[in-house]
């Protein structure tokens, strides 16, 4: 009966453990497990090329990534955004003045875990945050002004290379998981996770475009894309995923969304802020 | 014979009843169907797994109803209805399935 009883005790503390393991956070662990992920499954990728997304899948796409570049569809957005960022509010301070070092060469650190609100702050949400606080309307998060601002952003930030903390706080830790457990969700009538085409079938076609791999994807945004006509912020390419597995999107920087792009950024650290990027 | 007429006449006042029914119940039908996919619905919202197919399908059932079309809006419904539920289903699933996918 003893024996009974410890063997059934073993069964049940040995699932417990199981479910404690599969529960447990551990961004260090799981950051190296996705790099590794997509290094080996494409060996011939330079590591800072899975930045270029698509075009770093073979030599015919990187031929046509430096093409792009001899005359990029994103210039006349970084010279808005420019214009933009140097141009005072009505009170005379400018979106400078919200950032450190002056805004310049910082799109390596977003998004951050802010301790005081409890929440990921994206740089899309910390531009409108610097409108608000300066008694300017917010802007549209998806294109137009948003897009350009942050195409200045990251141009002026190419190069540097990704430095997302996630601090020892439960509260960080959640926004992690939640943005990780989103990532890898199956939604939409379609039954698409963004994993199923970006982790399971990255590099393979999905009609004409080619799917880029998730390692290094935040990394190029904002872009411009070809199907769009236009630039687009990184709400608008989580918003339009949604809506292409016909699952109604959030609203563009809803806490979930940036707990996403909290997670995917977080993957790519070590890599270079290549945006503003172009893709078909 | 007096008898006889009056079960006549309530006969035939029960069978313009049945029909006046009959008349009323497309759109009748059409309240309760939409009624039970639009319940479906929100719960989808709620959980944040409505579809965009559902938001669609239900929109067409009451431009159906608007034209009159009772039998199309009903089928509609149903429709939207079964899609609702679908993505409900889908969100429970999910709420544990996605483990199975993280790279480890």
């Amino acid at each position: 009966m003893l024996r009974k009883v410890l063997i059934i005790g073993a069964i049940v503390l040995g699932g417990a453990q199981v479910a404690c393991a599969d529960d447990a956070v551990d961004p260090k662990a799981e950051f190296k497990a996705f790099r590794d992920y997509f290094v080996g499954r494409f060996p011939k990728v330079p590591f800072d090329d899975f930045v270029n997304g698509p075009y770093s899948m073979d030599e015919g796409l990187r031929k046509q990534w430096k093409d792009i570049e001899e005359f990029p569809p994103y210039e006349f957005a970084v010279d808005k955004g420019k214009e933009m960022f140097a141009k005072p509010f009505a009170n005379g301070k400018t979106y400078a003045d919200c950032f450190p070092n002056q805004g310049i060469g910082i799109r390596q650190n977003f998004p951050y875990f802010d301790a005081k609100s409890g929440q990921v702050i994206t740089l899309e949400l910390a531009l409108n945050q610097c409108r608000e606080a300066n008694g300017e309307k917010p802007l549209d998060y998806v294109k137009d002004d948003m897009a350009a601002l942050t195409a200045y952003m990251a141009f002026t930030s190419r190069g540097k290379r990704f430095d997302i903390k996630i601090p020892d706080d439960p509260r960080a830790l959640a926004a992690y998981r939640k943005g990780e457990e989103y990532f890898y969700t199956r939604r939409g009538q379609l039954n698409f996770s963004c994993a199923s085409c970006h982790v399971q079938s990255a590099g393979n076609h999905i009609r004409t475009e080619v799917l880029a791999p998730a390692l290094g994807i935040m990394a190029a945004m904002p872009i411009y894309r070809s199907e769009w006509g236009a630039m687009g912020t990184t709400s608008r390419r989580f918003t339009t995923c949604n809506s292409q597995v016909r699952a109604v999107p959030l609203p563009p920087q809803d806490e979930l969304y940036r707990d996403v792009e909290y997670f995917l950024t977080y993957m790519g650290n070590g890599l270079p802020v290549s945006g503003p990027g172009a893709r078909p | 014979m007096r008898f006889g007429l009056s079960i006549g006449l309530m006969s035939l006042a029960g069978a313009a009843a049945l029909a006046f029914a009959a008349v009323a119940s497309p759109a009748e039908d059409f309240k309760a169907a939409y009624a039970k996919a639009e319940a479906a619905s929100q719960q989808a919202a709620s959980l944040k797994t409505q579809w965009t197919t559902t938001v669609a399908t239900l929109h067409a059932a009451q431009d159906a109803a608007k034209a009159s079309k009772y039998d199309d809006a009903v089928s509609l419904a149903h429709q939207a209805e079964a899609l609702a539920q679908a993505s409900i289903a889908q969100a429970r699933e999910q709420a544990s399935a996605w483990k199975d996918g993280v790279i480890r």
